[in-house]
């Protein structure tokens, strides 16, 4: 039973396929083939959940081969409560992006879905990575696919975007690259296991912490390395945004509870103030902008990367319910994101504008959208029984209990949230029908109203029955806070 | 030590030379349509040769006339090498050559003699082969650089390659007389032992050559500041005989630096390790720097091979066998990407076109995607990004470099190759993001097609299943006592 490799190489094996069968004339294979490997690929994840064990906090589903002796790198991998989640969610939304991109992508379809299924499997491997050198290629490979997804399909400015989106990764990701090697310096072993139990100095730990910041920071992102997300987003087509926000932000956050916090507690102690501070910039102040865009991706993009600063705040609060809330919050903006991202899409799709200016009065030609909108738009900015509000509740309240003005401050984004979502929400669907164009629009297709409906029932199940998340990774939070509490100076 | 094992042992190269003259000689009773009986003479002779070598592989290193020249692991790996980087050059070279009328026996020949040359410097085990092997190299390339006779560009290009050689070959003879009259011998084994017990004053003269010795292997590897001709000459000439040039002789130079440095002089490691800290941080820096400003893409290739020397003396320099294998592995890798990188120029060049600028990339992607496919593995594996195997060389030197304490070093090599990422990747967004400009179909013979295709996916396989390699440079290298 190799679930995770299945779950690593049934997707990119399926992109190959698809580039290799799949020409420019006959679109509708490529299709086809595309969307049997993202199902497949889903498929062999299920098992995962369905035999994970929730009461320990070892890893399972290890499989461990010798790879490259020479430096004692090994193919290993094994989930536990802090990723398995991760790679359903992503296995789920490829299905998803595969299936939005279904009629909407003309031009090369073999290589859009291609691209989007070696990204998938490439994710997959970074989430059950437990050797450091394999973490880091497929860390690092991925940046392939995205590079040319927005680079080719992407919009106007579409080649600045995939550039920059490349050179920002690829710089705090070479950083990291020298703290694994000198890791494995340290230990004699490249396995991210090992090196939770190395003791190292403080000024180790400071040095090895700056350069494991950098590489997750930029993935996250965290302000004020952040600008390179708001300009892929914009550019990226409908399904780049949709992964982008979705899948690879969560591997950022990932990268602290999998590396920074275990591996460097007691920086991350000495830092954690810095860290917060950082995070509530992003909460409140990133809020703020995200308040004036014109853009509607934009605006998505900026709220983006205010969730994401729960996310880190609840991490750097080293507290159960504070780092449950940000792995909720994780997977709950891994639903509301790719929907607000696809709901943009279907507009964007009739349209071709992301201006707000352009709409006005939607609800009246598209109540059925409409409505999943109004879904969506409510979970974004944390409407109890959505999924938006449960991760952002326990962050909230595990930052009360650590210092009033810090809650009070986390707790902004539930004003600042609802009113950029809602304003949004007020200027593109309510009001009179704007213009001939809008007036023209039709509701949405079968494969839309599906494909919001899944969506829809994810994000509503999620607000209203957490508890199957938060058990998967309870005691794998406990152990890693446990852990964390411990010196290693 | 008999005349029969000597020969045994120098038996590659005697077959090399032998074939050479025999082609040479034949082709002058071979008319213009048949040339090409001496081009299959020609791979015929490297598929032998690389037989021989295979054949001649020991267990223990051995030395022939009079420890003049030495066989080992080293040496054989690097050989093959070398053979193999030749013969793809001939491979995707033959379209260019039967286009301009250079496909010719001088061509072919002049190779056989230019490897004969890298294979001499590679098995030496005296200063004296070293310099040999080193000039017969040498003057073989001047002359393919000039032998496109009806472009300025060809000449010019061989004229500074051969003034700026031949100063470069001047202090390495320099530097040797210092050496010599330092430790007292031309033999590498000797002189070892005598740097190790030399005295203060002789030690002082030692170092003096050295410091010629080092300016000469700069230049041999092409490292900054000894890299003003790498540009030119690149451009310049011919594009086959460019990757030539850009390949397999940096393989030489490889073997050269460690014959000479950690082979024979480890009585000096201090002094030697400080200077090529000096020139891998130049080339690493002025390389991939001066790279973005290029439009013309063997120019940009030509400082992405300054730069990529600049990431394999960062192995070299650490002066451990962990530091000398890991630079092995980056030479072999950087050499067998550069290839297919040069392969993939000469695929798009045609008759009366010639594939120079970056704009000729354009839209690659919609006229052929499977060759821009292998282009961006190999643009990919020249920036070092997993999962080529450009990846694990980087790799294996920032370890190399972090062992031994050289964090710094490491940090500097990450900063300057996100720079190298940028004109990497500006070659894939040329391909995949832009229209392309000329619609003239790609034409290429079926067996250029089939390597260059083998090759590319081969830097895509060995960075996934990189151990074979790897292991193969360790071993080598223990064999050899590194």
């Amino acid at each position: 039973m190799h679930l995770l490799s299945l779950a690593i190489f049934v997707p990119i094996v399926a992109g190959c396929a698809t580039l290799v069968v799949g020409s420019d004339r006959d679109a509708a294979q490529a299709r086809w083939i595309a969307l049997i490997g993202a199902v497949a690929g889903f498929l062999v994840t299920l098992p995962l959940y369905a035999h994970f064990d929730t009461t320990t906090a070892a890893m399972q589903f290890v499989e461990s081969y010798e790879w490259i002796p020479r430096f004692d790198i090994h193919y290993e991998l094994g989930v536990d409560g802090l990723s398995m989640p991760f790679i359903l969610l992503n296995s789920f939304v490829t299905v998803l992006v595969v299936w939005a991109g279904w009629v909407v992508i003309e031009k090369r379809v073999a290589q859009y879905m291609a691209a989007f299924l070696i990204m998938s499997g490439l994710i997959n491997g970074t989430f059950a990575s437990l050797d450091g050198v394999l973490f880091y290629m497929f860390f690092e490979a991925m940046l392939i696919p995205m590079y040319l997804i927005i680079g080719i399909w992407g919009g106007p400015n579409r080649v600045y975007a995939a550039i920059k989106f490349f050179l920002y990764t690829l710089l705090g990701s070479l950083l990291m690259l020298v703290a694994l090697i000198y890791l494995y310096n340290a230990s004699q072993s490249f396995a991210i296991l090992d090196w939770h139990k190395l003791p190292l100095a403080m000024s180790t730990q400071i040095l090895l912490f700056v350069a494991f910041f950098m590489a997750f920071a930029v993935k996250v992102p965290m302000w004020p390395v952040h600008t390179w997300l708001p300009d892929a987003h914009v550019e990226a087509p409908t399904g780049g945004s949709v992964v982008l926000a979705a899948i690879t932000l969560k591997l950022g956050a990932y990268g602290f509870v999998r590396f920074i916090l275990p591996i460097v507690p007691d920086a991350s102690h000495y830092l954690a103030p810095f860290v917060i501070t950082l995070s509530l910039v992003a909460v409140v102040y990133i809020g703020l902008v995200a308040l004036v865009q014109a853009d509607m991706k934009k605006l998505i993009a900026y709220s983006s990367i205010s969730h994401m600063g729960f996310v880190t705040l609840g991490f750097f609060l080293f507290s159960t319910l504070g780092t449950e809330g940000a792995l909720v919050q994780m997977i709950s903006h891994g639903f509301v994101s790719a929907a607000m991202f696809l709901c943009v899409g279907v507009l964007y799709d009739r349209m071709h504008s992301r201006l707000i200016a352009d709409y006005g009065g939607v609800v009246n030609t598209m109540p059925v959208f409409a409505a999943f909108a109004m879904l969506f738009a409510m979970a974004n900015s944390g409407l109890p029984a959505t999924s938006g509000f449960v991760g952002e509740f326990m962050v909230i309240l595990a930052a009360v209990k650590a210092n009033f003005w810090l809650g009070f401050l986390a707790a902004t984004t539930l004003i600042l949230g609802a009113a950029y979502t809602l304003w949004m929400y007020k200027r593109v669907m309510f009001g009179a029908v704007a213009n001939a164009n809008v007036a023209a629009l039709k509701d949405l297709s079968k494969r839309e109203f599906w494909l919001l409906a899944v969506l829809a029932v994810a994000v509503l199940a999620m607000g209203l029955y957490p508890k199957p998340f938060i058990d998967v990774m309870h005691v794998s939070v406990e152990n890693l806070l446990a852990h964390v509490a411990q010196s290693k100076l | 030590m008999n005349f029969h094992a000597d020969v045994a042992t120098a038996l590659p190269e005697i077959i090399l030379l032998a074939a050479a003259c025999f082609i040479l000689v034949v082709d002058l009773f071979i008319d213009e349509s048949r040339r090409h009986v001496s081009y299959w003479l020609t791979q015929l002779t490297l598929v032998v040769t690389a037989c021989a070598v295979l054949g001649g592989v020991r267990e223990e290193p051995v030395t022939a006339f009079h420890g003049m020249i030495i066989d080992d692991n080293m040496a054989d790996l690097l050989k093959l090498v070398a053979i193999v980087a030749v013969a793809l050059m001939l491979v995707y070279g033959r379209q260019y050559f039967v286009a301009r009328g250079l496909f010719k026996a001088e061509t072919f020949v002049l190779t056989l003699f230019a490897l004969l040359g890298m294979m001499v410097m590679i098995g030496s085990a005296s200063f004296l082969t070293l310099y040999l092997g080193l000039e017969l190299q040498s003057l073989s390339l001047y002359a393919m650089v000039a032998m496109w006779r009806d472009r300025p560009q060809p000449a010019e290009a061989a004229m500074k390659y051969f003034v700026l050689g031949a100063l470069a070959s001047g202090m390495l003879l320099y530097g040797m007389s210092m050496i010599y009259g330092a430790t007292g011998s031309l033999m590498l084994d000797r002189v070892a032992e005598a740097s190790l017990t030399v005295g203060p004053q002789a030690r002082l003269l030692l170092v003096f050559g050295l410091v010629f010795v080092v300016s000469g292997i700069g230049f041999k590897l092409g490292v900054a500041p000894y890299h003003m001709w790498v540009p030119d000459v690149y451009e310049g000439a011919p594009t086959p005989i460019t990757l030539l040039i850009g390949t397999a002789p940096k393989l030489a130079a490889f073997a050269f630096a460690l014959r000479i440095l950690p082979g024979s002089l480890k009585g000096v490691e201090l002094d030697w390790q400080s200077m090529l800290v000096v020139l891998s941080v130049l080339s690493m820096v002025l390389g991939n720097v001066i790279a973005i400003a290029q439009t013309n893409i063997k120019r940009m290739l030509a400082y992405s091979t300054i730069a990529n020397m600049g990431y394999m003396l960062m192995g070299f320099l650490t002066a451990e066998r962990g530091g000398y294998s890991a630079a092995m592995f980056y030479a072999i890798s950087y050499v067998l990407t550069s290839v297919a990188s040069f392969g993939v120029v000469l695929l798009l060049s045609r008759r009366g076109f010639e594939c120079d600028t970056l704009d000729d990339f354009k839209g690659l992607n919609q006229r052929s995607p499977w060759w821009a496919f292998i282009m961006l593995v190999v643009m990919f594996s020249l920036a070092g990004l997993p999962p080529t195997i450009g990846f694990i060389a980087k790799f294996s030197v920032i370890e190399a470099a972090v062992n031994q304490g050289f964090i710094w070093l490491a940090v500097v090599s990450v900063v300057t190759s996100l720079v190298g990422a940028f004109y990497y990747l500006r070659v894939v967004k040329l391909m995949y993001f832009d229209a392309p400009v000329g619609e003239g179909p790609i034409e290429a013979r079926g067996d250029a097609r089939v390597l260059l295709s083998v090759n590319g996916l081969l830097l895509l396989l060995l960075g996934v299943f990189p151990q074979p390699l790897v292991g193969l440079c360790a071993i080598a290298l223990t064999q050899s006592h590194f």
